[in-house]
């Protein structure tokens, strides 16, 4: 199989068939919170892109050729945390100094994922996946097939925000029972909708399978 | 003795009147992805709970200590030390245990119960009352926890801790068991603990992280905006 057809099984993998949110609930609180308003979805999604794709790259070299050289790949958890809270706080000042523009539509998204557990969650995740691939196929693939995974799970995280944030407008016109009233209803809504993600199940292997 | 029934009060706050995951609306993630079982359930409520009780004594400790403008990194780093401690006695001695939760054990650094009660309580409370405030909300977590994962379990695999209980001539709502269920039974759940709140005549205003968010964001908006409009 090409690369090409590698790199797309993890990226419409990562959107569909093990969605970040829906199935493998990372990143529950934004997916509640912040899916009310659509324009703050998008932002959200985008600011969520943006630094999965930065902590993975930067995190998986950490982990190959600083921890696991050194037999501390215990150490994972607090480096990384560590890593990303730097990182958003880099990008921030930079965004802040030379281009404010973004910085008012991206920038005041970036504190709130600090401590978001989606982006620690594809750092990890990412590299217990990847690690494996290179032995098999050296670094540089294996690198790229992280990068395609995060940027997949970004994705995935804003695809979800988005339909949810339509099927939230609906929802909040119903009149359910006095006890459902807003969060509990929010919640089987989102049951529905993670239903319909179950049905991708072994939709991508198969499509790209047939082109490629 | 009014001092001892006080700490006794900090103690229960969490298991009901403050209870972490139905009351407060904290750690939704972990709650609604390890609970498709009732054994991982309850290993993630004591893991959970070992990290809230040690962060917490840390936290009220240094709260002196730690300037307020790093704080958050600090509390960061604490917790960090705390979940690698359970992530490395998981993987000697409890190795299944550790491969069902996987990566949520190491996000356990990034649930807002426990970043939450740092801010609310610790950094403002002695070391006994953070101590027992983190085991309280720690056994509020557990009990939530083994709820939702029995009903999980009970319903989507028709067993307790493996043990069967629903005879296997009854199919199984295996649906329980994958995401839809853990969404679906968590709002249930909500729902049956608001409708109790109703016919106590003690309805609570619900906020969830994701609110304080929203709310957070709309400020930076504002200000950002105000800031544009200043230059």
């Amino acid at each position: 199989m090409s690369h090409f057809a590698t790199f797309a099984i993890i990226f419409f993998n990562m959107i569909l068939v093990n969605n970040y949110v829906l199935v493998q609930f990372l990143g529950i609180c934004p997916f509640l919170g912040v899916s009310k308003k659509m324009d703050s979805s998008i932002g959200m999604g985008v600011a969520v892109i943006f630094v999965m794709l930065m902590a993975t790259a930067v995190t998986f070299p950490i982990q190959i050729f600083l921890l696991d050289a050194n037999d501390m790949g215990y150490m994972q958890t607090i480096v990384f945390i560590l890593v990303i809270a730097v990182l958003v706080q880099l990008v921030e000042i930079t965004l802040k100094k030379y281009v404010p523009a973004l910085y008012s539509s991206l920038g005041v998204y970036l504190p709130l994922i600090t401590t978001n557990c989606c982006v620690l969650g594809v750092t990890i995740l990412a590299t217990q996946d990847y690690t494996p691939v290179i032995a098999e196929s050296g670094f540089g693939l294996a690198y790229a097939e992280a990068l395609v995974c995060s940027v997949g799970a970004g994705v995935g995280f804003m695809v979800a925000m988005l339909l949810f944030c339509g099927v939230r407008s609906r929802v909040e016109a119903a009149d359910p029972p006095e006890s459902f009233k807003g969060l509990p209803l929010t919640l089987v809504a989102a049951a529905i909708v993670s239903l319909s993600f179950m049905g991708f199940g072994g939709l991508v292997e198969n499509i790209v399978g047939a082109l490629g | 003795m009014a001092e001892k029934q006080s700490k006794w009060k900090i103690f229960t706050a969490g298991i009901i009147r403050e209870n972490p995951v139905l009351r407060l609306v904290l750690g939704c993630c972990s709650a609604l992805a390890v609970t498709t079982t009732l054994s991982g359930a309850v290993g993630m409520g004591l893991a959970m709970t070992f990290v809230l009780v040690g962060s917490n004594i840390f936290i009220s400790a240094l709260r002196k200590v730690i300037p307020a403008k790093v704080h958050l990194p600090c509390y960061i780093v604490i917790i960090a030390s705390f979940v690698t401690v359970v992530q490395m006695v998981m993987q000697a001695y409890l190795a299944d245990l550790y491969k069902t939760l996987g990566v949520f054990i190491a996000l356990i650094v990034v649930n807002c119960i426990i970043l939450g009660r740092a801010e609310m309580f610790a950094c403002k409370n002695t070391v006994v009352d953070s101590a027992l405030d983190g085991l309280g909300m720690g056994c509020g977590y557990i009990l939530t926890m083994s709820l939702m994962g029995g009903i999980r379990e009970l319903i989507g695999g028709g067993s307790l801790l493996g043990v069967t209980i629903i005879p296997e001539s009854i199919d199984r709502m295996t649906i329980m068991n994958s995401a839809p269920g853990g969404f679906f039974v968590f709002g249930c759940l909500m729902a049956g603990c608001i409708w109790l709140e109703r016919k106590l005549n003690k309805p609570i205003e619900r906020k969830t992280c994701g609110d304080v968010m929203l709310e957070e964001l709309d400020a930076a908006k504002a200000e950002a905006v105000e800031g544009g409009a200043a230059k």
